[in-house]
């Protein structure tokens, strides 16, 4: 690859000129960041029945391995100049085909290694919190075979240079999910949320498949390098249209608005897994993705306000669905689409917010996943049951659990000095300065959010005694807890600590993403107060509600408001009346023949086309003599086209 | 299109040349009909019954007919390759060798495999 | 006069395998029914590898042999190779013994009588089929003569050499003979039919250009002036014949039958080397002898690459039978290697070749696991019957999902590459209404695969459903040397696409 060409382009991207350079030393070994969980994926998938006893060691020494690299990595990154931070690492040229070449090579920078000690750091201790949880599961190492592969689609994900790379690791992620939440495949359920998630993210994919073939028509290359120096250049009706593509793509992998469904059924899945994959790495690929495609945002004004109005939509939809849910995976799984909303919102505000999204992404990481896991500790205790209204008082019966989750729930609501209070305050900020009504969509979120995560917290550890007659809660094993506790301390030292240390992560970030002071419409004094009176008020309310009164075992039918956030804001009906009714009635009316289609999963446009096939299909009657008929007529097309063409 | 009036005129021909036989017999010949006039023609000998539609021809017959074919497209190349043999030399040679060879294999087949035991 | 010569060392690739042919036909003769097979078998993988070596070793050649009817360069080389290869891998499925209990998949004696007496005798005697060794030989040697042919009587001799034994095969099949009859006799009279075309154009084409060597027919095209409609009629006539055995649209209607009627390894035999031999002929009779009326055939083939593409692809959705819908997605690729084909340069010829390697090793594998999932009936091919199957045969099914990947196009195989390839070539030769028309299909098309890949992992098992057959290391090894081409083609395709690149010139 052109070095200079490159370099030229990550400069272009950012307003501060930093230099790709090709890697050496240390560097050069990024590549063991993927192989290692891989080489442990193939072990453990392909290795058979000798690995059933040893392997999930296996599987968490491969990520913990993966993890202590990263650090290395990141140390080391720190001995460089701010400035002088990213690193390509050429691997291999995959192909060259008339000019159109993709060379397989990693890009390490400021915005990755943030990914990278993320989804390392977080998978460890969820891949030895599994050790715990799945350990009655026979199926045990497949398992962790399926989470290591996943932990090598996403780091290849985030190393990508070039986005047909990074649409590899975007499709092997989502295999790993489609695996995972279909991981318990003898419950019906299971089966139908793997389904459900898997048709879902095509739609998604088409957007990525659509963005990538647009970058090869404008810039004639997928690398970020010649993408991100080209985008000066292009038409901005183009760059509208990638930038949308992209959209399309992050709000299927990231589960917005109108995206949204899979995320709630996919927890399904078991808990490590939706702590992971499902909270706090997969589903913010989305917001990766158009973080990293910030050269094209930055000139695609009207992509921009779309991804702000996605991310605001959604934001409130998954509070809102947060608060009417008594099982608490979904609840939490609500949140997880709300709190990305957040991320997407930021990222939307271009240079003001990306770093923001970043850093709420990756605080939100933290506290989630130690939520998730919190939850699956609940769980294992409780033997399997979800129902929070089956719960109550459980303080007691688990002490580290409770004392986690409180902190992840006082991260998550934004109590100052927790984790989620920096992040979360810096996008209302931002949102703020960008526009009033953006700024009150993140204001109202943050309320409703304390409102459900109250809700969650008393109806699980406080209140009375609602078990089922057979529970016997008790406090899970050491494995279980210790990465509680490591997850519940990064909750609480993540936010200031990433914020401050050593320049925060926002001058860390600022050579990839660049910066852009915004003035807010009033002092910031004014505004930390009211989005800290609205966060009181939300978790007053829910305490009025929930924990002055008895919570009832059996729901009762509630608002209307409830009824549709039960139903997921009636997420199904609409994917089903947006895209699937038009189709059946197109379909309808131009085939009289019902579709035979093998399976119902057709959706949409499918079914037109499906109509037309069956009517074409009768071409083929199995009579010789008619196939004989339409080649004499097909050879006379031929040579009267033959014929014609010469004629003018 | 010069090139093709004489082929033309020779189609035209022939195709006048049928018409006209056939017209002029039906018009100037004798009508006498009679059992053998109307049976269907099998070299003089009495024609064997058979049901409406001809009837199956037994496989065998398709087994001689394909034998004798071989034989047949052997005489047809053998001829050229005789008359010009001399310009031919090595390289004819060895290739009519070759062909010869490559008629006889399927031969030794068939009677390897019993093709040519009539019942 | 001066005595022709031929050159017996360019051909030898021919030669051994023809060879190969009637030695078979004379053990058939003279061996005892006991170590038949055996020999057949040894001696057909021998005589492909043989003469792959003899492709290896004449690497790089460039003549015009046989008195102006050969042509050994480098397109007809690689597709040569690729034939042998193909070929060498399905002769292991042919030789598949384990699956139908003591037999392998065809018919003990084809001239038996669907449900006769003879036929149970032979059943119960475990009768082995071994003519089908020869014949797929003969084929095979066909097939390698066609994309070489340099004269219109040289590619329509090759191509009825290619046919004959395929009609032959496809009647072969063990189980529902009756339907497999049926395919072949139909596969014949249309083949014979689109033959008969071709040699009918053929012969225009000599009454315009006063010769069958496509060097003298380029020469004649600008030359000869007020008798382009016999030119052109011609060429149209012999588009018909080419474009039948492709499978292109409206040429199209014998494959399903045919693909769904004959023994699965024919299928996966004929799928994958015929379409090769097939498009390697056309490049050399369109870009040799044609290419100085390209503007005139273009149009035409535009249509038919569109019209192939789309039919392909939207009758595959209602399929309820799996050789049925990769019998028309056999089609659509056929209509996506049309797309790169009208562009008419040395990258088109190599993402042809390129992609008609590709294509048969995803093909081989994809029939061959169809071989291998049964019910009481033999083959289970319903597509309803494959519900589950991830459930019950990860590996299996997982295999084919790779292989259905592949056929979409996604990226890490090499049908990602292929198509990348052929759909860059495409686009750079101007034709970007196809190429805009491919991708849509594209996606309807992956649409399609992925949907079976959900039927296979996400549905509940058919209660009744088949199960699945062990076979023995001969299917085996086909199918994983068919996936690991497919990955490794989709992973580092850069050695082959060299190795197509440098091919990419056709001898004039």
């Amino acid at each position: 690859m052109n070095t200079t060409l490159l370099t030229q382009s990550v400069a272009a991207q950012t307003e501060t000129h930093q230099a790709v350079r090709e890697a050496s030393g240390l560097f050069s070994g990024t590549w063991l960041l993927i192989a290692l969980p891989l080489l442990g994926a193939a072990l453990l998938l392909l290795g058979g029945r000798r690995l059933d006893r040893t392997g999930h060691l296996v599987g968490c020494a491969t990520v913990i391995a993966s993890f202590v690299v990263a650090a290395v990595l990141f140390v080391a990154m720190l001995g460089e100049g701010s400035g002088e931070r990213a690193f390509l690492i050429p691997l291999w040229e995959w192909f060259n085909a008339g000019g159109y070449e993709v060379e397989i090579s990693l890009l390490l920078d400021q915005l990755s290694m943030a990914f990278v000690l993320l989804i390392t750091g977080v998978g460890s201790l969820i891949h030895v919190y599994s050790i715990g949880y799945m350990e009655h599961d026979e199926r045990r190492r497949r398992f962790f075979g399926y989470l290591n592969l996943f932990v090598a689609a996403m780091l290849l994900l985030v190393l990508a240079s070039d986005f047909l790379v990074l649409f590899i690791g975007w499709e092997g992620v989502g295999l790993a999910s489609y695996l995972l939440i279909g991981f318990w495949q003898h419950k019906p359920s299971a089966a139908v949320a793997a389904k459900k998630a898997f048709v879902v993210n095509r739609v998604g994919d088409m957007g990525m498949v659509l963005a990538v073939a647009s970058m090869l028509v404008v810039f004639g290359s997928s690398s970020y390098a010649v993408v991100f120096a080209g985008t000066e250049n292009a038409p901005v009706g183009w760059l509208n249209a990638i930038g949308l593509f992209l959209l399309l793509a992050a709000c299927g992998k990231s589960a917005q608005f109108p995206l949204q469904s899979w995320l709630l059924d996919a927890m399904e899945g078991p808990t490590p897994v939706s702590a992971l994959i499902h909270a706090a790495t997969m589903v913010t690929a989305g917001v990766y993705l158009i973080v990293r495609s910030a050269a094209i945002f930055d000139l695609a004004p009207e992509a921009r306000t779309a991804v702000v109005v996605v991310g605001a939509v959604t934001l409130l939809m998954g509070a809102i669905i947060g608060c009417a849910k008594d099982d608490i995976k979904k609840a939490l799984a609500g949140s997880t689409m709300s709190q990305i909303g957040y991320m997407m919102l930021a990222a939307g505000l271009g240079p003001a917010g990306y770093a923001f999204a970043i850093f709420h992404l990756i605080t939100h990481g933290f506290f989630k996943a130690n939520l998730f896991l919190g939850a699956g500790s609940v769980m294992h205790g409780m033997n399997d049951e979800v129902d929070m209204r089956r719960f109550g008082a459980l303080r007691a019966a688990m002490p580290v659990t409770f004392a986690t989750f409180a902190i992840g729930y006082l991260a998550i609501i934004g109590i100052p000095p927790f984790a989620g209070f920096f992040s979360k305050d810096q996008i209302i900020e931002a949102a703020f300065a960008e526009g009033l009504v953006v700024g009150l969509c993140a204001l109202l979120g943050a309320g409703i959010t304390a409102f459900y995560m109250t809700r969650v917290m008393l109806m699980t550890f406080l209140g009375s005694k609602r078990w089922a007659e057979e529970a016997h809660p008790h406090e899970s094993p050491r494995v279980m807890t210790w990465p509680l506790i490591a997850l519940g301390a990064l909750s609480v030292v993540g936010g200031a600590g990433l914020l401050y240390l050593g320049g925060g992560i926002v001058d860390w970030l600022e050579p990839v993403t660049g910066e852009e002071h915004h003035d807010l419409p009033v002092p910031l004094a004014v505004l930390m107060t009211s989005t800290l009176i609205t966060v009181l008020a939300g978790a007053a309310v829910a305490w009025l509600l929930y924990g002055r009164r008895p919570v009832p075992e059996v729901a009762p039918r509630g608002n209307p408001l409830t009824v549709a956030a039960r139903r997921d804001l009636y997420g199904d009906a609409v994917n089903e009346g947006l895209f699937m009714r038009p189709g059946q009635y197109l379909t309808r009316s131009l085939v009289y023949a019902e579709s035979r289609g093998v399976d119902g999963t057709i959706v949409g446009a499918a079914k037109a086309v499906g109509g037309l096939s069956t009517r074409w299909r009768r071409w083929q009657t199995g009579f010789v003599r008619s196939y004989a008929l339409t080649m004499l007529a097909g050879a006379g097309l031929v040579v009267i086209a033959m014929l014609l063409v010469r004629l003018p | 299109m010069d090139l093709y009036a004489p082929m033309i005129g020779l189609i035209i021909l022939g195709a006048v040349f049928a018409v006209f036989s056939v017209v002029v017999s039906t018009v100037i010949g004798p009508k006498r009909y009679n059992r053998a006039r109307l049976d269907s023609y099998e070299c003089g000998i009495e024609p064997t019954p058979q049901p409406v539609g001809g009837g199956r021809i037994p496989i065998k017959y398709y087994l001689t007919a394909m034998t004798f074919i071989i034989f047949d497209i052997e005489i047809i190349f053998l001829y050229p390759w005789a008359v010009r043999f001399d310009h031919l030399g090595v390289f004819g040679f060895v290739a009519m060798v070759t062909f010869l060879f490559l008629i006889t294999v399927p031969f030794v087949y068939e009677w390897r495999r019993g093709g040519l035991e009539w019942d | 006069m001066i005595a022709p010569s031929i050159e017996y060392s360019a051909l030898l690739p021919m030669i051994i395998v023809f060879g190969a042919g009637v030695v078979g036909v004379l053990v058939e003769a003279f061996v005892p029914r006991r170590f038949r097979h055996a020999v057949q078998v040894i001696l057909a993988l021998a005589a492909l590898a043989a003469a792959f070596v003899q492709v290896v070793r004449l690497g790089g050649t460039e003549i015009i042999g046989a008195v102006g009817s050969v042509a050994i360069d480098g397109p007809a080389l690689f597709l040569q190779g690729t034939v042998l290869v193909l070929a060498f891998i399905s002769m292991f499925f042919f030789a598949e013994r384990r699956i139908e209990a003591g037999g392998n998949a065809f018919a003990p004696a084809a001239s038996s009588l669907p449900g006769s007496e003879e036929e149970r005798v032979l059943v119960q005697q475990r009768a082995l089929q071994t003519e089908i060794y020869p014949l797929s030989m003969l084929a095979v040697g066909g097939m390698m003569l066609f994309p070489a042919a340099n004269d219109l009587l040289a590619m329509f001799v090759a191509l009825e050499v290619l046919s004959l034994p395929l009609y032959i095969l496809c009647g072969m099949a063990r189980r529902r003979r009756l339907l497999s009859q049926e395919a072949a006799m139909k596969y014949f009279l249309l083949g014979a039919f689109a033959s008969g075309f071709f040699i009918f154009g053929a012969s225009f084409v000599y009454g315009f250009a006063g010769s069958l060597e496509f060097a003298e027919i380029d020469a004649a095209l600008g030359a000869r002036v007020g008798q382009e409609g016999l030119l052109l009629a011609g060429v149209g006539m012999m588009a018909v014949g080419l474009l039948f055995k492709i499978g292109a649209v409206p040429f199209h209607a014998w494959t399903p039958d045919v693909y769904q009627g004959a023994p699965t390894q024919v299928t996966a035999f004929m799928a994958a080397c015929t379409k090769l031999a097939a498009f390697g002929a056309m490049m050399r009779l369109f870009y040799v002898g044609l290419g100085g009326i390209r503007t005139d055939w273009q149009p035409m083939l535009w249509a038919v690459a569109i019209a192939t593409m789309v039919v392909g692809i939207v009758v595959a959705l209602s399929q309820t039978d799996i050789k049925r819908m990769l019998a028309y997605s056999s089609i659509a690729h056929g209509g996506f290697i049309l797309t790169a084909f009208v562009a008419v340069d040395e990258l088109a010829i190599a993402a042809i070749l390129f992609y008609l390697a590709a294509y048969g090793f995803v093909t081989l594998g994809a029939f061959a696991v169809v071989t291998l999932v049964r019910d009481a009936g033999g083959e289970a091919t319903h597509l309803s019957k494959w519900a589950g199957l991830g459930r019950r045969s990860p590996l299996l099914a997982a295999t084919f999902g790779l292989f259905l990947l592949a056929l979409a196009g996604i990226p890490l195989t090499s049908g990602f590459v292929g198509k990348l390839t052929v759909f860059t070539a495409a686009f750079q030769g101007g034709a970007m209404p196809l190429v805009i028309v491919g991708v849509l299909v594209s996606a309807v098309a992956a649409f399609f695969y992925v949907r079976v890949i959900v039927l296979m992992f996400f549905s509940d098992p058919a209660p009744e459903g088949p199960t699945v057959a062990v076979p023995s290391v001969w299917t085996t090894a086909g199918i994983a040397v068919g996936a690991v081409a497919t990955i490794v083609l989709g992973v580092l395709p850069g050695p082959l696409l060299d190795l197509a690149e440098q091919a990419a010139l056709f001898i004039r």
